[in-house]
């Protein structure tokens, strides 16, 4: 008897301990969660501190006073003397009447202020209206990069700001005056790469992103449906079918830089195809995505339900016709699905493409498929690789644009799985 | 015509190959009384003869455009005088990247010698002809293949049946692609990995401690022979796993079981998507987060200690990487842990006790061989990720066990070797696919350890 009793006290007594021990198992929970959830924030909050500068570009507007003796041009729709004219002069010379105490003797110091690219603007603008000549004319023209740095992260210690202090009273005066201005980047959305910032733009990167991703959905769903399709309705139980499944299970979780070895000496060195071109890329990417799409393209024929085959092999369907009249049909919201979460894998993924050769630095926008190319994700390595952080703020700018594609396309594959998905 | 028209032509002709033979069925069954007569209906008799049309001048063409660029290099090669042939490959990819520049005009021909403008006419001329009869026989096999097709429709002929094996080898195709793909991977890494080890023997590879493959590029340079031990890069990739893997499975593990045990429906739905979105985030994002805040951070915090770090620790690129992996870890063993029967659940929280004491003393170790196969998965990852590691970790192959040292990983070396220019015999670029050969062999040994765990582990409750 009062061993019994002192078994329950026993019990009791350590109750204390055990519930304080049930709450701290809860507790390590939560913290995981927690930490977990707080780096997810801060990876986001770096990104977008880093990076939504780069959003805004930094223009001067002044009257430009487009004399033709200064300019060494009398005839703008003159091809031959278009090559030939200064275009940077009437450009320095309304800066420095903007600038106040600058004078003939440090143009120099004035025309740093002034983006490199600005005399091309002036060229183009003067093209397409030649009328201009002899006028005077309100004109927006690119900052220099170093003014851009200087606008943007004055003050803040990570940017060196390489104007000298004289050229920063300038622009202080500038911007009070309104002739230095921030508006939306849309050179950034308009342009391919640049060695300068200020005119670096990921147009290019988008473009062969586009490319190269066309490449990879036109190869990858119909190959990937049609192996699911095999393996789950026609293949017979034998070796063969087995090893396939090894193969397809395995495949899915080969590092997917050995992707890019394998496509530099099977694409490029056996086949002789050109380096850091879309089709390449798409081609290495179709070999990466498809165990991905064949898996979940298989989970989605399995969960057909058996009794709508019988029912179309009942009224005398044969297995083709029960399969692509009645079972991919069904199956295709959750093949859809699953194959839009590979494009975006396919789409975030850079290691084989460096592998591939489209790590070169190129300024055109691709025009086709065998156009030498980058894509968005090399983009960014590329531009974080460079010691000036206006790349670097431009390199977040794109991981923005990036994560909005992403986030975009995990979007639709979620409503179209809400939207199309029978539960059966 | 470029091969992308090419392929549109050929759609569009066997589009044309089913009207055909749709039309012709149908005007054979028509004095029969109506297309009951046939036997199949109309749409397998044009898809028959579309096929038909299609799938030979497909084949034909795929063929000519993977081969005709090789053929067309070793025709221009062999086409050189005498005293230019490349003694080596690397000089010949030199010599034929410098024709096809002078070819494509990027190169004016004023700089490069008499041959080398020479032979890029004759490039130009070959790939105009090499355009020209790629052009004729896809056209023609295809036509002539549609027209076969369309002329052997008859009533009697069973055309669905046809259609149906010829899809089915199709589909049986697109499925044993994977197996060509193993076959692809493997004979490209063994092939050069072969040729480097008869340049380099196995056991300095496997056993040397030195890494650094600056070969000399002339025989008159003065340059480090290069050594390449693969035990410094082995030990990074480890090191760094292993830091990934400290901050994953705990993190991953506790966050799954709060979920699967504790969580209510709301929790779970807003956390598990947020979890999620780490799996989405591209790795060179990570990469990008490790190199320009991670590292930083911990190299300053260190110097606030009075420690020294370097500005590319390992502890920055392997802690990022498990942030990558957390997500993939919490989810396998999620799974896991909810495969383990309620009834072990119920018996224990019946003996009275708590569900901390359940978790740990009874689901736990029931759900220990899954998790570990979830762990090895992860593991596999880690060894195989590139990007973080390329942006955040260095270079310099230090034999070290300190986070807070750089040291370089198999994925880095392997990028490092192949990015920019290369010479396909020479050392440098040989080490690289017997690294990708030794990085391919380690996570498919641990996948298949991995997967065949997991599978035995669902077949004992299932």
């Amino acid at each position: 008897m009062t061993d019994q009793r002192s078994q329950a006290e026993i019990v009791r007594q350590s109750l204390k301990r055990r519930y304080r021990k049930e709450r701290r198992f809860r507790a390590y929970g939560i913290l995981a969660i927690a930490i977990a959830l707080s780096a997810l924030v801060v990876l986001f909050v770096d990104i977008i501190g880093k990076g939504y500068t780069g959003f805004t570009k930094t223009t001067i507007t002044m009257e430009v006073e487009l004399d033709g003796e200064m300019m060494y041009l009398d005839d703008a729709t003159d091809k031959k003397q278009i090559k030939m004219a200064d275009f940077v002069e009437p450009l320095l010379q309304a800066l420095i009447r903007q600038v106040p105490g600058a004078t003939e003797e440090n143009r120099d110091a004035v025309r740093d202020l002034l983006n490199p690219y600005a005399s091309n603007e002036l060229r183009d603008m003067l093209e397409q209206n030649p009328e201009w000549l002899g006028t005077t004319q309100t004109l927006t023209v690119l900052a220099h990069t170093d003014v851009d740095v200087y606008v943007k992260h004055a003050g803040d210690d990570a940017y060196s700001i390489k104007l000298s202090d004289r050229q920063q009273r300038w622009v202080d005066q500038l911007v009070e005056k309104e002739v230095v201005q921030t508006s939306f980047n849309d050179v950034f959305f308009s342009s391919g790469d640049s060695r300068d910032p200020s005119r670096a733009g990921i147009l290019g990167a988008i473009v062969g992103s586009l490319l190269t991703m066309l490449v990879t959905l036109v190869l990858s769903f119909p190959i990937g449906v049609a192996a699911a399709i095999y393996l789950e309705e026609f293949a017979p139980q034998n070796r063969l079918t087995d090893f396939i499944e090894v193969n397809i299970n395995n495949l899915a979780a080969v590092p997917s830089i050995i992707f890019g070895l394998l496509g530099l000496a099977v694409f490029i060195n056996l086949f002789g195809m050109p380096r850091s071109v879309p089709v390449v890329g798409g081609l290495v990417l179709t070999l990466m995505t498809l165990p991905t799409i064949i898996i979940s393209s298989r989970a989605a024929i399995k969960s057909v339900p058996p009794s709508i085959r019988e029912a179309a092999e009942g009224i005398g369907a044969s297995k083709m016709q029960v399969v692509l009249h009645h079972v991919l049909p069904l199956a295709m919201p959750g093949m859809l699905t699953g194959s839009i979460i590979g494009m975006a894998q396919a789409l975030g993924e850079t290691a084989p493409l460096l592998l591939i050769g489209m790590v070169a630095f190129i300024v055109d926008v691709p025009d086709g498929f065998f156009d030498s190319a980058t894509v968005l994700p090399v983009q960014v390595f590329l531009w974080a690789g460079s010691p000036e952080l206006a790349f670097i703020e431009r390199a977040s700018a794109a991981i923005m644009v990036l994560l909005a594609f992403l986030v975009s396309m995990n979007a639709l594959a979620i409503w179209l799985r809400k939207r199309l998905e029978r539960r059966w | 015509m470029q091969p992308a028209n090419l392929l549109l032509l050929t759609i569009v002709l066997s589009m044309v190959a089913y009207g055909l033979g749709y039309a012709r069925s149908r005007s054979l069954a028509m004095p029969m009384g109506g297309i009951r007569h046939l036997k199949s209906l109309p749409f397998y008799y044009g898809a028959r003869a579309a096929l038909w049309c299609g799938i030979p001048a497909l084949l034909v063409l795929g063929l000519w455009a993977a081969f005709q660029g090789k053929v067309i290099q070793t025709l221009i090669i062999g086409s050189l005088p005498q005293e230019m042939l490349p003694a080596s490959e690397g000089e010949a990819s030199l010599l034929l990247s410098k024709i096809s520049n002078v070819a494509s005009g990027s190169l004016p021909p004023g700089f490069a010698e008499a041959p080398i403008v020479e032979a890029a006419e004759r490039l130009k001329a070959l790939r105009e002809q090499s355009r020209m009869f790629m052009t004729t026989l896809v056209v023609s096999v295809s036509v002539l293949a549609g027209f076969l097709g369309w002329l052997r429709v008859r009533p009697a002929l069973n055309a669905r049946t046809q259609v149906e094996s010829i899809l089915k080898w199709l589909f049986f195709a697109c499925a044993a692609l994977a197996i060509l793909t193993t076959i692809g991977i493997i004979f490209s890494v063994a092939f050069e990995t072969f040729r480097f080890f008869q340049k380099i023997p196995f056991t300095e590879f496997i056993f040397g401690s030195q890494w650094s493959p600056q070969t000399a590029l002339r025989a008159d340079q003065v340059a480090a022979q290069g050594a390449f031990g693969m035990i410094p890069l082995f030990t990074g990739t480890l090191l760094i796993s292993a830091i990934a893997m400290l901050v994953a499975v705990p993190v991953g593990l506790l966050s799954a079981i709060y979920l699967s045990e504790y969580a209510n429906k709301k929790v779970r739905g807003v956390v598990k998507p947020l979890l999620e979105m780490l799996a989405g985030i591209p790795t060179v994002v990570y990469g990008f987060f490790a190199a320009l805040t991670v590292a930083p951070f911990i190299s300053n915090f260190a110097a606030s200690l009075g420690i020294d770090a370097s500005s590319q620790s390992a502890l920055a690129a392997g802690g990022v990487m498990g942030i990558m992996i957390i997500p993939f870890v919490s989810s396998l063993s999620d799974d896991v842990i909810n495969a383990v029967p309620q009834t072990l659940r119920d018996g224990s929280l019946a003996l009275g006790a708590t569900q901390s004491e359940t978790m740990k003393k009874v689901i736990f170790p029931a759900a220990l061989p899954g998790i570990m196969g979830g762990v090895l998965l992860a593991v596999s990852r880690a060894i195989g990720e590139t990007m973080i590691v390329v942006m955040a970790a260095g270079l310099a192959a230090n034999l070290t066990a300190n986070p807070l040292e750089t040291v370089t990983t198999v994925t880095v070396q392997i990028v490092t070797l192949l990015t920019g220019d290369q010479e396909f015999d020479s050392a440098k670029t040989l080490a690289a696919f017997a690294l990708g050969a030794m990085l391919f062999l380690a996570t498919l040994l641990l996948n298949v350890v991995a997967l065949k765990i997991v599978r035995k582990y669902r077949e004992q409750y299932d």
